[in-house]
């Protein structure tokens, strides 16, 4: 009796969805399968939107949006955060905001403008009992559902100035090589500090210190230069360019708050820059960006040359621009 | 009571490998993604097979878990071929620990070939990386590049045309190079701030230098030394200098055999050295500016055995070359020093039958316009030093076949 009942219900429910019925309680999102060690095939599984298109979040999924964003050759971002019912969000290290297990990060990776803004993928980072999970999912044609892509994907697409280009979703593995720490999984984005004061009063109910002080990328023009790159330098390239990270070898630290200039690089001799080093000696010349390897890998879109090595297909020429003038000031 | 115990020992031995899973992956359609997933799903103690053939990729490969075994068909038989790769800094990414890599190629890798990293204990046997079209400044810069790991075990490898080093261990400890094949890379094999390694029986031909010891500042592993170079066979290492500017091999001179920079405590013995026209054995001090307060550039307590040399020096890449050769009948002695020291500390020590010359700089970052060569004046060799701990930990052994 129970179990019927209970398709019943879940029949009502699917009916009610799709015939966008707002009367009935929307579908939770399924914490369960948050919390659980399985690899969900699709991003619906999840229950984190309430249309298949993933465009109207369901409660407790809260959109968020970083002062300055990771480039991503381009695509249009879209990020949520969800926190179960009733927990606790602390501030950890560098401002990081520390989510309880049951939480996730949604972020959707979108190319096109208005209606014709075509999804291309959807990363979620799940923090399970035993740390945070990364998982890449990969959206069909018809913008109906994504599908977990374990391995990563390439997909032809159109950047915003008109270059085709064949994007790179990432696989599992590549996912942690910007995400891990000291070896785990670790969101990255959300630090108080390239969060607005605002969207944090609203969601924690405080701003804490040192809350929102990266520059917005859209006021990068107006604002001080060195704020400017250095909040690009460590939102593009502190993932791996800092100690217990990918890159720590390297002996590069990009992170905001470094101010030993060997450390981020200021007459810095490459390590292990091979051919990267484009036949240049330091990583910043102070005063001349051409000089500095770390503008010539930045303009490269050649694998084994490109900075950032992954996620990347083609130059950011804004950011560099944003990076050469810092370093022609210095 | 004994039979019992011998039995639960029996069964928890063959416990292990039932549990353990063989995936087989062959070359193809979608092979990209069937071998990351097959590295992404895999569990500790599988094997991921890699079938006879050609595996065309377009993007870097990497594996993250503890205890799995890649193995192909054979170094020429199972080829992860990169010549078309759009993304990514390496071929392959191992970041887990007790990974084992075995008889597999890789070519054309159009960053690093095979980097791991934070990867302990990793054995390396029977894999090559090639790049095909021989030395060229757009190659690569390492073939097979363990950095910042404990126990590392490189044995019967082969490494061509990389731009920086073919073999490159590198913030490291606890590491054996052996019986491997380095040629016509920059460096052949390269040890670099790295503690307790053994680099013997391999065969370093035709790079520009041939097995490098060195030791940088400013890294986070620093005070590299413990390093023990014997029974190699470096010979006809003469290609041209091809690495790209701004990279430190990029001023190795062409003709070197085995070159020390900085570094503490380093044995060189019963190699056989020919045909290195620049110095067959080179000590020199970190010879540029740096910051680190942390860092000592001179080379200390080196130790330099008896070698199997030739005349020597008969083509040195120096400004000067005839002078010299002229001041020294035809050829430099086969030991090169630079000169400088640490005051507080022995620098070099060389077994009688070995003669050497002396750069003798005036101090550390002066160049060689400011030379004054002589003969080398340095103690003999003393004892044997013990070698207890230096290489892969012994029971990493087990995992070769």
């Amino acid at each position: 009796m129970i179990r019927n009942l209970a398709i019943l219900g879940a029949a009502v429910a699917t009916l009610a969805v799709s015939a966008g019925v707002q009367a009935l309680p929307p579908p939770k999102v399924n914490d369960t399968l948050i919390a659980s060690d399985s690899l969900p095939k699709t991003l619906g599984n999840y229950g984190f939107f309430l249309d298949r298109g993933a465009n109207d979040p369901a409660p407790g999924v809260v959109p968020y949006r970083l002062n300055m964003p990771l480039f991503s050759d381009g695509a249009d971002k879209h990020r949520f955060v969800y926190v179960p019912d009733g927990q606790e969000i602390g501030i950890g290290d560098q401002g990081l905001l520390q989510f309880p297990v049951g939480s996730a990060l949604i972020k959707t990776f979108a190319f096109g403008a208005g209606d014709s803004q075509r999804k291309i993928e959807t990363r979620v980072l799940l923090h399970r009992a035993d740390g945070w999970v990364a998982l890449p999912y990969v959206w069909n044609e018809e913008q109906t559902e994504a599908t977990l892509a374990l391995a990563g994907k390439r997909v032809p697409v159109t950047t915003p100035w008109g270059e085709d280009i064949s994007y790179r979703v990432p696989n599992k593995n590549q996912c942690k090589e910007c995400h891990g720490l000291e070896g785990a999984v670790t969101p990255i984005g959300p630090k108080t500090r390239n969060l607005s004061a605002a969207w944090l009063e609203s969601y924690l109910g405080t701003v804490p210190e040192g809350a929102d002080t990266m520059p917005r990328w859209e006021d990068r023009a107006a604002a001080d230069s060195t704020a400017s790159a250095r909040a690009y330098l460590d939102v593009n390239c502190a993932h791996c360019h800092r100690p217990g990270s990918t890159a720590s070898n390297s002996g590069l630290d990009l992170r905001w708050e470094t101010d030993d200039p060997h450390a981020i690089g200021i007459n810095k001799r490459p390590v292990a820059a091979g051919r990267g080093s484009g036949g240049l000696q330091f990583d910043i010349v102070p005063g001349d960006p051409e000089a500095s390897i770390l503008v010539y890998r930045m303009r490269s879109g050649e694998a084994g040359v490109a900075m950032p090595e992954l996620g990347k297909a083609t130059v950011d020429e804004e950011g560099v621009a944003l990076v050469e003038r810092w370093i022609a000031g210095l | 009571m004994i039979r019992t115990l011998m039995a639960a020992t029996a069964l928890a031995t063959l416990a292990s490998p039932a549990f353990a899973e063989t995936i087989s992956v062959a070359p193809g359609d979608g092979a990209q993604e069937r071998l990351q997933e097959a590295l992404i799903l895999a569990e500790p103690g599988d094997e991921i097979v890699l079938e006879t053939g050609r595996f065309d990729l377009t993007d870097g490969l990497s594996l993250d878990v503890d205890g799995v075994t890649v193995r192909g068909a054979g170094m020429h038989a199972s080829v992860l071929d990169f010549s078309g790769q759009q993304g990514a800094g390496e071929g392959l990414l191992v970041t887990s620990d007790g990974v084992t890599l075995r008889d597999f190629g890789m070519e054309n890798p159009k960053g690093d070939g095979i980097k791991s990293k934070g990867a302990d204990d990793i054995v390396y046997q029977g894999v090559r990386v090639t790049w095909t079209n021989g030395p060229a400044a757009t190659n690569g810069a390492y073939g097979l590049y363990p950095v910042e790991s404990t126990g590392i075990l490189i044995d019967g490898c082969e490494v061509s045309g990389a731009s920086d080093a073919g073999i490159y261990v590198g913030q490291s400890s606890r590491i054996t190079v052996r019986n491997s094949l380095a040629s016509y890379n920059v460096a052949g094999i390269e040890i670099e701030n790295s503690r307790k390694a053994i680099v013997e029986r391999n065969y370093v031909t035709g790079n520009t230098g041939g097995i490098l010891v060195f030791d940088l500042p400013g890294l986070p592993v620093k005070n590299g030394g413990e390093v023990l170079v014997r029974n190699n066979l470096v010979a006809n290492n003469t290609t041209p200098n091809f690495a790209p500017e701004g990279n430190i091999v990029a001023s190795v001179r062409r003709g070197t055999g085995i070159m020390v920079m900085a570094n503490e405590t380093v044995w060189i013995g019963q190699n056989m050295l020919y045909d290195n026209p620049t110095a067959p054995i080179m000590v020199i001090a970190y010879p540029l500016a740096f910051e680190d307060p942390e860092y000592n550039p001179y080379p200390r307590e080196i130790s330099i055995d008896t070698n199997q040399v030739d005349e020597g020096g008969t083509d040195p890449q120096f400004e000067g070359a005839q002078q010299l050769l002229a001041a020294f009948g035809g050829a430099l002695p086969p030991v090169m020093w630079d000169g400088l020291e640490d005051p507080e500390m022995t620098t070099l020590m060389v077994h009688p039958d070995l003669a050497g010359w002396s750069v003798n700089l005036p101090e550390q970052g002066a160049g060689i316009e400011s030379a004054r060569p002589g003969p080398l004046d340095v103690g003999a060799i003393g004892q044997p030093i013990s070698i207890e701990g230096w290489g892969a930990p012994e029971e990493m052994e087990a995992r070769l076949k």
